[in-house]
């Protein structure tokens, strides 16, 4: 039996303001229809809320972590080593995180039929990936760094280059979906989904950092992002227990 | 220690690229259980049907006992968890088993329920919101529907369906000015 079955519910702090966005932000026109106009009520965390899925290594394709080697050919685009940390709010690794990435090519073109951008597709870049974290909480992938892209939110609007991250931790409560941005990029300012988080710091932590020393001489770039997710307050799962 | 959590975004349109292997129509059980289906629709604040969002459950066993000592190699392995995407009409349907009774705490038990994630794009951050069962008398002492004011817990509880083992739960965004539906439930966490 998990020792933790019948600890009391606990209540997380509430997030600092301005740290998560707000679900009905305008700028965002696609947020108004879609977001809870009734306070949302707090969950007290049980059972149910501390448990989640794990995934195995099982799961992985090969290349999943090399979105660059999924075809016969490479990909054009600026090559690059993405990695980082996953950890939880009191700074403990969260290991067999599973990751999952997708993202434009190099063009700023996704492959997805609902994507009308006249920019060409890349036969040699699908901009899906998958990988779990290690025991320290580490991941890595390989890529392509994506094309920024406009879309129709409003007269002349372009979303700044970023890949989409989803992410499990050690419970259902653990997930995040989130956005990389990349350092220096002139469309963060006028870009109404980054701009949803209305914490300059907060925003600052969705911005990869360039790092030099990871990069691959004569190969890829480097960029360092680290997240923090949701933690169970509960002892880590450990195999066999439930 | 505290760090501050990771700022959410939406999973905009193109989610499937990167989702679609996790995606299934059913949440995968291994314990004995009484087999059901769940159908609705996921309405927008004008009663539009969203053709492009997800839901995630994670919801116990029949027997009431939450899997996670065997890691998933695909889907198919993923025991208690589904990832089930609208359809182009904005219904979603998905099969599962009813699950048992869950402690809450060390004397009080919460009704069958699924842990219901709902995702899609114009959604800043997902929404966590539960599904339970009606004809529950457990539903009337679970400890988590009476923290919801009273007049709103019926959007969390599905109606049995035209068949046996259906039930039929839709959710709805965002209150609509012109339709009756009330809006859904939804938690902080």
């Amino acid at each position: 039996m998990l020792e933790t079955e019948t600890r009391s519910p606990q209540i997380r702090p509430e997030d600092p303001p301005g740290s998560q966005p707000d679900y009905c932000y305008p700028p965002y026109a696609s947020s108004v229809l879609r977001a809870p106009s009734q306070p949302l009520v707090v969950l007290p965390h049980t059972l149910s809320e501390r448990t989640g899925p794990v995934f195995g290594h099982g799961l992985l394709q090969p290349n999943d972590n090399d979105l660059t080697a999924q075809h016969a050919g490479q990909p054009l685009g600026e090559r690059m080593l993405v990695h980082g940390r996953v950890l939880d709010e009191d700074g403990r690794p969260v290991r067999s995180a599973l990751v999952e990435v997708w993202q434009a090519n190099a063009a700023g073109r996704y492959l997805h039929k609902v994507d009308q951008h006249d920019a060409p597709l890349d036969p040699n870049f699908s901009g899906a990936g998958r990988v779990i974290t290690d025991d320290q909480g580490y991941y890595q992938f390989r890529t392509i760094k994506p094309g920024a892209y406009p879309w129709g939110n409003h007269y002349n609007a372009w979303r700044p280059q970023h890949i989409h991250f989803s992410l499990f931790g050690a419970g259902i409560l653990s997930r995040l979906v989130t956005q990389m941005y990349f350092p220096g990029d002139p469309l963060h300012a006028l870009d109404p989904i980054f701009n949803s988080i209305t914490d300059p710091r907060a925003r600052e932590r969705l911005i990869a950092r360039f790092d030099i020393e990871k990069t691959e001489p004569a190969f890829a770039l480097a960029y360092e992002f680290n997240i923090v997710l949701r933690g169970t307050n509960d002892t880590p799962f450990e195999e066999g227990k439930r | 220690m505290s760090l501050p959590l990771s700022g959410s975004q939406t999973v905009g349109p193109y989610f499937s690229i990167g989702l679609a292997p996790l995606c299934s129509e059913e949440v995968v059980s291994v314990a004995q259980g009484e087999a059901v289906i769940v159908e609705g629709n996921l309405l927008d604040g004008e009663g539009v049907a969203i053709p492009d969002g997800f839901l995630e459950i994670w919801q116990a066993n029949g027997d009431g006992r939450y899997i996670m000592n065997k890691p998933a190699s695909s889907a198919a392995e993923a025991v208690g968890f589904g990832r089930i995407r609208t359809r182009p009409d904005g219904s979603f349907r998905f099969a599962t088993i009813k699950p048992g009774a869950v402690p809450y705490d060390a004397e009080r038990m919460q009704a069958p329920h699924l842990v219901v994630l709902v995702y899609m794009r114009g959604l800043l951050r997902h929404l966590v919101t539960r599904l339970y069962f009606p004809d529950e008398l457990a539903n009337l002492t679970d400890p988590i529907l009476q923290l919801v004011p009273a007049g709103r817990r019926s959007t969390l509880i599905a109606h049995s369906g035209s068949k046996p083992g259906t039930f039929h739960w839709d959710i709805v965004m965002r209150e609509q000015k012109s339709n009756a539906k009330p809006e859904t439930v939804f938690f902080a966490w």
